[in-house]
C-alpha cells in the first residue's frame, strides 16, 4: 500500500523491541467479542489509476455548472476564481499545516489569518472579525447565540428574506436552548423592513436581517438599526454574497452590529455546497462575546512582531462548558483562499469585478422582463434577482435543464411549504454569464412559458 | 587543515560562528528566512493581479445603496501576491516537511489524488441547488460514502452534513435531546456525564444543548472510573460522551459495561470518535453498544487539516436514534435515482432540524472517499495496526528517559502519552521541552493535554512514518531528556532559536487586543 511505509520486516524488528509477539497483542484491551478477525465487507485496496477511474465515473454522471450557462444562486455563487489562488492553497506548507498552536513555526498561517481578519473587517465595514466559522448558516446561529450573550436576552426575529437554510439552522440551534425565535413572513416583493421594526420590542435580543436578502433585494438598514438600538437590541447582518459589498453600502456602514456571511463567493469553488467559510464580524467592544478563533498580533522575545492565536479564554479547549462556543475548527484553507483573492482584486479589481456582476445582472433581468410570463419582481439588486413566471418554477427548471441551462432556484425549493412563491425563480448573473449565456435563457423560457 | 572543496576554498570555516553570536544581517532575512511585511504594507500603487474587460455599461439599480466608501486594499499584481503566500508559507511547518506528532490530532500524510479528484470540474464546479437530474453522481458518492462509513462502524444511519468534529458533537447529542423530547424525558434528562480527560468541545457541547454536565474521573490506568459511573447514573442522566480510544491514548476495555449500564440507566452513549484512526477495520463501534458517535474525516480519512480546517464531521446513529438525523439526507426512488430530502417530513418527519447550510462538505467527501477505495478493507485496517504498532515503538523507545503517568500497564493504542515527572527538578517545563523540539526539527507533540495529567505530552506518530523517522524523533527526543536532566537547562528555556520567530507573547496578545491592521 503505496502510502503504508512499514515493511514486514520493520514490522517485526519493532514488535521485538516493544516485546509484542503480534499485532494481535496490541489490541487486547478490546473485548474478545469485538475483534474483527479479517477485513470488512468492502473492496480492497486500488492503484491510484483505479482509484481515478471510479471517481472520474461518479463525477461524469453530473452536469458541471460551467458546461452551460448557469444562474444559480441562493447562497453559493459561481466566480472566476484565478489559477494562482488554487496553485497557492495547495503548497503543502499551507494544506497540511495542523491550527497555529506552536505560533514560531506557523507564522503562515497567522499572518494569513490576521490580513483575512482585516480584510472581512474592511469588506464588511465592521472593526473586528474572526479567523472564520464552518459556513454562513452556521455563522448566523452563532450571531444570534452571541446577541443573547450580550443583551442576556434570549429572544431573535428572524427576517422571512433570510435564507431558509440560515434559518434553519439557526432555529435547529436556538430550539434546543429553548430560545424563542419569531419570523416575519417571507416577502418577495422587497426588503421587508417595516415588518422588522414593527416586531423589535424590549425583550428581543436581536434581529436578523439579509442584505442582498434571499430574493436579491436591497434596502437601507439603517432605520432598522436605529429600532433595534433604541429597544436595546443587536441587529445581525447577513450576507450571503460578499462581492456585493464591492459595489455596496457595507453593513457597517448602516450600524450593524455583527455581521454573518458566506465567504465562498471569493476565491472558492462551489463544490456541491461545501465546504466553505463562515465570516463573522463585529464591534471592537463585543470582541470578548464574539466566537470562534481569533488571530492577534503581539511580539516575540527578540520584540520582533509575530502573531498568535489569541483571546483563547472565550474557547472550548480552556473553558470547556463555560466557553461561547462548542466550536474548534474554522475554516483554514477557505479562508486563505478567500484572503488570496482578496489580494489578486485589490480595491480596482474588486470594484471592477463587482461593476461587472451588476451589469450583466442588470442585463439578464432586463431581457427576461421582456420575456411574456416573466415579471420581474424588484426595484433594486445586485447579482441576483427573483422573477414571477406564468407557471411553477421548479417544472420550468427541470425542463430548461434537460436543455442543459441551469435557470436559476425555484423559490419552492427553499420554501416548499409556501405555495405563493411556487411560480417564482431566484435568477443570479456573475460575471461567468456571457450575453450569448442570457439569450440561451431568455429564449428558452420564451418556449417553456409559451408550451 | 579542512577539505577543500573544487575551487580551492574551504568547505567549513575553522572557527563557525553559532547563528546565537553571528552578527544580524543588514536586512533582517536570514537565507531562506525572509521577512514579510503585511499585504497591506506593501507597495500597492493602485494595480490588480486580475484582468478584467470594461465592465457593460448600464443604469445601475441599487437603490442609492452605492459603496461611497473605499474599502482600503491594497492594489498589488499577480508575481506580489505569488511571492507574497510563497514566503509566508515557508514560515510554517507542516506534515509534507516532515513528522508531526500531534496527540489526538492525527497529522498523517495528505494523498494527493484526493486534491486532483475533489478539484474534478464533476464535483468541484457543481451548484448545491441544481435539480436533482444533474447531481446524480455526486449523490452516488455521498451514498457510496454513507456504505463505507456505516460498514466501517458498524452503524445503521449516518448524517453527513456536519462540518467539522465539534459541528459532528453537536449533531449527536441533538439527537439524543431529541429521542429524549420523543419519550418524553427531555426535562427530567439534564445530566451529561463527561470523563475529565474529554476533549474541551465535549463538556461545550453538552452545555450549548442545554445540558448540565458532570465530570467523571478517571481510574489508575487513565480509563473512567467504572465505579464512579455507575453511582452517577440516575434517571436524570440523558447521556455519557466517552471518547474511545481515549485521550490518555487507551482503549476503554470497559466499554461494554458501561455501555449496558448506560442503557439500562435509559441513557444514551455518545462516543467521540476522534480517535477511530486507531481501530478503523478493527473494531466496529456498532459492537460497542453506542449510539452515535462523529468521525472527523481530516483525522481518519486524510482530509487535509490546512492550518485549522474546514473539516467534515459525519454521525453515526444506532436504530434508536435514526429516525431523528437532521436533515438533509438521500433517499432511492422506486426508478433508482436519488433524491435530497432537504425538509423535515415524510420519512425524515422526526429529523431534529438542520445544522448547516446545503449538504454537507462534499470537497472533503471526495477526499475521504478516494482514501477509502485507495486503502480498501485491507489497508484500513493495517492503517489501524501500523498506528498503534508506531506508538507503541516510540513508547518502548522513550520509556526509559520519559515517564508515564499510569505506570507501564499495558500498550497504547495510537498514542502515547507521557506526563512531566521526568523533568522534575531540571528547571524545564513541558512548554520548554516543546519548543526545543522545534529547534531539532519537530513539530512539538500535543502538550497540556490531557487536563488531568500534569504536564502531559501526547505524541501520536501515525501509520505514514518510517521506522528510520521514528528512531530518528526518538534518537533526537531522548537526547533531550537527558541534556534536560544533565542541566542543560538553557537549550530549553531559550528555545526555540531558530524558528522564524522565538517565544511570543501570548498575555500581551490577550490583554490589548490587536485584531487587524490599521492604516497610518
Amino acid at each position: 500500500m503505496r502510502y503504508l511505509p512499514l515493511t514486514p520486516q520493520d514490522r517485526e524488528a519493532m514488535l521485538a523491541t516493544i516485546g509484542a509477539a503480534s499485532i494481535d497483542d496490541l489490541f487486547c484491551d478490546v473485548p474478545e467479542a469485538a475483534r474483527l478477525d479479517g477485513p470488512v465487507d468492502l473492496p480492497s485496496h486500488a492503484g491510484e489509476m483505479a482509484v481515478e477511474r471510479q471517481m472520474s465515473r461518479l463525477a461524469l454522471q453530473n452536469h458541471a455548472a460551467g458546461e452551460g450557462p448557469c444562474f444559480l444562486g441562493a447562497g453559493a455563487y459561481r466566480h472566476h476564481v484565478p489559477a494562482s489562488v488554487d496553485y497557492l492553497i495547495q503548497r503543502g506548507e499551507f494544506l497540511t499545516a495542523y491550527t497555529p498552536y506552536q505560533p514560531e513555526i506557523a507564522q503562515g498561517t497567522l499572518q494569513v489569518l490576521f490580513e483575512f481578519q482585516t480584510q472581512v473587517a474592511m469588506l464588511t465595514g465592521m472593526e473586528v472579525a474572526n479567523a472564520s466559522m464552518y459556513d454562513g448558516a452556521t455563522s448566523c446561529a452563532e450571531a444570534v447565540m452571541m446577541a443573547a450573550r450580550v443583551t442576556k436576552r434570549n429572544k431573535a426575529v428572524l427576517s422571512g428574506n433570510l435564507h431558509p437554510h440560515y434559518r434553519d439552522t439557526t432555529e435547529t440551534l436556538c430550539r434546543m436552548t429553548d430560545f424563542p425565535v419569531s419570523e416575519t413572513a417571507p416577502h418577495v416583493a422587497g426588503a421587508d423592513i417595516d415588518a422588522l421594526i414593527a416586531a423589535v420590542d424590549g425583550s428581543v435580543g436581536c434581529v436578523v436581517v439579509q442584505y442582498p436578502d434571499v430574493f436579491g433585494h436591497i434596502a437601507d438598514l439603517t432605520p432598522l438599526a436605529d429600532a433595534c438600538h433604541a429597544a436595546g437590541a443587536l441587529m445581525v447582518v447577513v450576507c450571503t454574497e460578499m462581492v456585493s459589498l464591492g459595489a455596496l453600502k457595507p453593513p457597517g456602514a448602516m450600524d450593524a452590529d455583527i455581521v454573518a456571511g458566506e465567504g465562498q463567493s471569493i476565491g472558492n469553488a462551489l463544490n456541491f455546497g461545501g465546504p466553505y467559510l463562515g465570516l463573522f464580524a463585529t464591534r471592537q467592544k463585543l470582541v470578548r462575546q464574539m466566537p470562534g478563533r481569533v488571530c492577534g498580533e503581539t511580539v516575540d522575545a527578540d520584540g520582533q512582531r509575530g502573531y498568535v492565536l489569541t483571546l483563547s479564554t472565550r474557547e472550548q479547549h480552556i473553558r470547556r462548558e463555560k466557553a461561547t462556543s462548542n466550536i474548534c475548527t474554522n475554516s483554514g484553507l477557505c479562508a486563505l483562499a478567500f484572503s488570496i483573492h482578496m489580494s489578486l482584486l485589490g480595491e480596482a479589481g474588486l470594484n471592477r469585478l463587482a461593476a461587472w456582476n451588476h451589469a450583466t445582472a442588470v442585463q439578464t433581468a432586463e431581457r427576461l422582463a421582456g420575456v411574456p410570463g416573466v415579471e420581474l419582481l424588484n426595484p433594486a439588486f445586485f447579482n441576483e434577482f427573483a422573477v414571477q413566471l406564468s407557471k411553477p418554477a421548479a417544472g420550468v427548471v427541470d425542463a430548461l435543464a434537460e436543455q442543459g441551462i441551469l435557470a436559476g432556484v425555484p423559490a419552492s425549493r427553499l420554501y416548499p411549504d409556501q405555495t405563493d412563491l411556487a411560480n417564482v425563480l431566484l435568477v443570479a448573473a456573475t460575471e461567468t454569464v456571457e450575453p450569448e449565456d442570457i439569450e440561451s435563457l431568455a429564449l428558452a423560457l420564451t418556449k417553456e412559458l409559451a408550451a | 587543515m579542512s577539505a577543500m572543496n573544487t575551487q580551492g576554498r574551504p568547505t567549513k570555516p575553522e572557527a563557525s560562528a553559532s547563528s546565537d553570536t553571528a552578527p544580524a544581517t543588514f536586512t533582517g532575512n536570514r537565507a531562506l528566512h525572509l521577512e514579510e511585511k503585511l499585504i497591506f504594507e506593501k507597495d500597492s500603487a493602485g494595480r490588480s493581479g486580475i484582468d478584467m474587460p470594461e465592465p457593460p455599461k448600464v443604469v445601475d439599480r441599487l437603490g442609492g445603496l452605492s459603496r461611497g466608501e473605499a474599502v482600503g486594499l491594497p492594489g498589488l499584481s499577480e508575481p506580489q501576491v505569488v511571492r507574497h503566500y510563497t514566503r509566508l508559507s515557508q514560515k510554517n511547518y507542516a506534515i509534507d516537511a516532515g513528522l508531526f506528532p500531534l496527540g489526538s490530532c492525527t497529522m498523517k500524510h495528505n494523498p494527493r489524488l484526493n486534491e486532483r479528484m475533489a478539484r474534478l470540474p464533476g464535483f468541484a464546479d457543481l451548484h448545491p441547488m441544481q435539480p436533482e437530474s444533474t447531481i446524480q453522481g455526486a449523490l452516488q458518492l455521498m451514498q457510496q460514502l454513507s456504505h463505507w462509513i456505516m460498514t466501517l462502524t458498524g452503524m445503521p444511519a449516518v448524517a453527513l452534513s456536519p462540518g467539522a468534529g465539534a459541528h459532528g458533537e453537536l449533531t449527536g447529542m441533538a439527537a439524543i435531546r431529541a429521542a429524549l423530547e420523543a419519550r418524553g424525558e427531555a426535562g427530567k434528562r439534564r445530566k451529561v456525564l463527561v470523563p475529565d480527560s474529554a476533549h474541551g468541545t465535549n463538556p461545550a457541547t453538552a452545555a450549548a444543548l442545554g445540558f448540565e454536565v458532570a465530570g467523571i474521573e478517571e481510574d489508575s490506568t487513565g480509563r473512567v472510573n467504572l465505579k464512579a459511573f455507575e453511582a452517577s447514573l440516575g434517571d436524570d442522566v440523558a447521556a455519557i460522551m466517552l471518547t474511545n480510544p481515549n485521550t490518555c491514548g487507551v482503549f476503554e476495555y470497559d466499554i461494554r459495561r458501561i455501555a449496558d449500564a448506560l442503557h439500562e440507566a435509559g441513557g444514551y452513549f455518545y462516543c467521540d470518535g476522534a480517535n477511530f484512526n486507531a481501530i478503523v477495520g478493527r473494531v466496529r463501534p456498532g459492537d460497542l453498544g453506542i449510539d452515535a458517535m462523529h468521525l472527523n474525516l481530516h483525522k481518519t480519512f486524510s482530509t487535509p487539516h490546512g492550518g485549522g480546517g474546514p473539516g467534515s464531521g459525519p454521525v453515526v446513529y444506532s436504530e434508536a436514534l435514526a429516525p431523528f438525523a437532521p436533515v438533509p439526507r438521500i433517499q432511492q426512488n422506486a426508478d433508482g435515482t436519488l433524491s435530497l430530502v432537504e425538509q423535515a417530513e415524510g420519512d425524515a418527519a422526526q429529523a431534529f432540524g438542520r445544522v448547516k447550510g446545503f449538504h454537507g462538505q462534499m470537497g472533503m467527501f471526495v477526499r475521504a472517499l478516494t482514501y477509502m477505495l485507495s486503502h480498501g478493507a485491507d489497508g484500513l485496517r493495517q492503517v489501524a495496526e501500523d498506528a498503534v504498532l508506531n506508538a507503541n515503538y516510540l513508547k518502548a523507545r522513550l520509556k526509559s528517559e520519559f515517564s508515564l503517568p499510569y505506570g507501564d500497564t499495558g500498550p497504547c493504542m495510537h498514542e502515547v502519552l507521557f506526563d512531566d515527572t521526568f523533568l522534575k527538578g531540571t528547571g524545564v517545563s513541558t512548554l520548554d521541552f516543546s519548543k526545543a523540539m522545534i529547534d531539532e526539527g519537530f513539530h512539538p507533540m500535543t502538550m497540556y493535554f490531557p487536563l488531568v495529567v500534569h504536564g502531559a505530552m501526547l505524541i501520536e506518530p501515525t501509520e505514514t512514518e518510517t521506522k528510520n523517522a521514528l528512531d530518528e524523533f526518538a534518537d533526537s527526543l531522548l537526547a533531550l531528556a537527558k541534556a534536560a536532566k544533565a542541566g542543560d537547562s538553557e537549550r530549553f528555556t531559550q528555545a526555540p532559536r531558530f524558528a522564524p520567530r522565538r517565544r511570543l507573547d501570548e498575555t500581551q496578545a490577550a490583554r490589548k487586543p490587536v485584531l487587524r491592521w490599521q492604516a497610518g
